[in-house]
């Protein structure tokens, strides 16, 4: 049950990106297609679920027993900067189709600070191994909502008149706050 | 002597990574929710750009070219969780609002990007300058962001009361506030920018 409520607490009433305002620069920065903000977000999801998994695993049986939590920023940028790279050269070696799909989108996760916000957000908010896992992945998949939302909007967005003004990012920051309100609907839904 | 001052006023107004260059979006729209949590979050980022740039534009011919990046992000880490501990034990309420942000600072495009562009090309007390240039820029803007923020959602500036508090709309302060303020602000300084 609480895998439930987490896992709808993270895609609607917290959602990453609108209402807690993380990765917001790839947010605005590949949604500009639907097809290129799908290629996003399921690169967000694989690596943002695994970094997770693995950054718990060294604050609980590393950084805790030795008691190095100060360390806590360095060594999580680290680990997600060295996976990142791993990750991107394991899929590269299996499989060529995911590496066309997900490759160009990787480098650029490693500087997304929702890996890093949710890595620290659930050693802060307690949760066990297969809760935080669980966050991970509805957190990436609340990203994906958003992204593909936002890049739905644009897609038709570049077909209308804009005054001069308003035209890039002021438009697509307008856009995002709609949608922000939108999902503040939400808010009550689930209490965690 | 003029050239410094160039490199100051290059960071606050030509450059000014918020309203110009886009950059450090996440804590711009998150940490404004006041006039104090902005221009907080906009020091905090400006002690690390200052201090991380000058240490880079140090070690810059020390680095092999292929681990530039992993190094430059250990030195961006270090002076994050320096100023973390600091203000937690000197500045706690300011760090209780502003959480997760201060940790993130190490993912602030604007810190690796100023590391990348200026401090690895250029002396020591230019990149010091261009870090305090960069760091006041975002401090500003962040600044700017927060007392319209704070007005127009809680009537007050500062914590002191302008408006009466029932004229707050609170939607300023929520999330959504945020995006739509960011945006008209940006707007006008397009509009500024394309006039001068």
């Amino acid at each position: 049950m609480i895998y439930i409520t987490i896992f709808i607490a993270a895609v609607f009433v917290n959602n990453i990106v609108l209402s807690q305002f993380l990765g917001i620069c790839p947010f605005l920065g590949v949604s500009k297609k639907i097809s290129t903000a799908l290629g996003m977000s399921g690169g967000v999801a694989f690596v943002l679920t695994l970094s997770t998994l693995i950054t718990w695993l060294i604050f609980r049986y590393l950084l805790e027993p030795f008691e190095l939590a100060f360390l806590q920023t360095i060594s999580f940028i680290l680990v997600i900067a060295a996976l990142v790279q791993l990750v991107e050269i394991i899929i590269k070696k299996i499989s060529q189709p995911l590496y066309q799909a997900l490759g160009v989108y990787l480098p650029l996760i490693s500087t997304n600070c929702a890996i890093l916000g949710v890595a620290i957000l659930v050693i802060q908010k307690e949760y066990n191994l297969l809760e935080s896992v669980v966050f991970a992945f509805s957190t990436a998949i609340g990203f994906g909502l958003a992204l593909v939302l936002f890049a739905g909007i644009r897609e038709q967005l570049s077909r209308t008149k804009i005054p001069k003004g308003m035209q890039g990012t002021p438009i697509a920051l307008l856009v995002a706050g709609l949608l922000a309100m939108a999902f503040m609907g939400f808010s009550g839904i689930v209490k965690l | 002597m003029k050239n410094k001052v160039g490199i100051i006023l290059n960071g606050l107004i030509k450059e000014n990574p918020t309203f110009v260059l886009v950059l450090g979006m996440c804590p711009t729209l998150a940490t404004t929710t006041s006039a104090i949590n902005g221009i907080g979050m906009g020091l905090a980022t400006a002690f690390v750009l200052i201090f991380s740039n000058m240490v880079i534009s140090l070690i810059k011919n020390l680095v092999p070219d292929n681990v530039r990046i992993p190094s430059f992000i250990v030195v961006i880490a270090t002076f994050v969780t320096i100023l973390e501990l600091v203000m937690q034990a000197y500045l706690p309420a300011l760090h209780e609002s502003l959480g997760l942000f201060i940790p993130l600072i190490v993912v602030n495009c604007i810190v690796l990007g100023r590391a990348e562009a200026f401090a690895s090309k250029n002396s020591v007390l230019d990149s010091a300058l261009d870090g305090i240039g960069m760091g006041l820029g975002f401090t500003f803007a962040l600044g700017l962001l927060g007392m319209i923020r704070e007005l127009l959602g809680a009537g007050t500036l500062f914590g002191l009361q302008i408006i009466p508090e029932d004229y707050g709309m609170l939607m300023f302060i929520l999330a959504p506030g945020a995006f739509v303020s960011l945006a008209y602000l940006i707007a006008i300084v397009n509009r500024i920018r394309k006039v001068s």
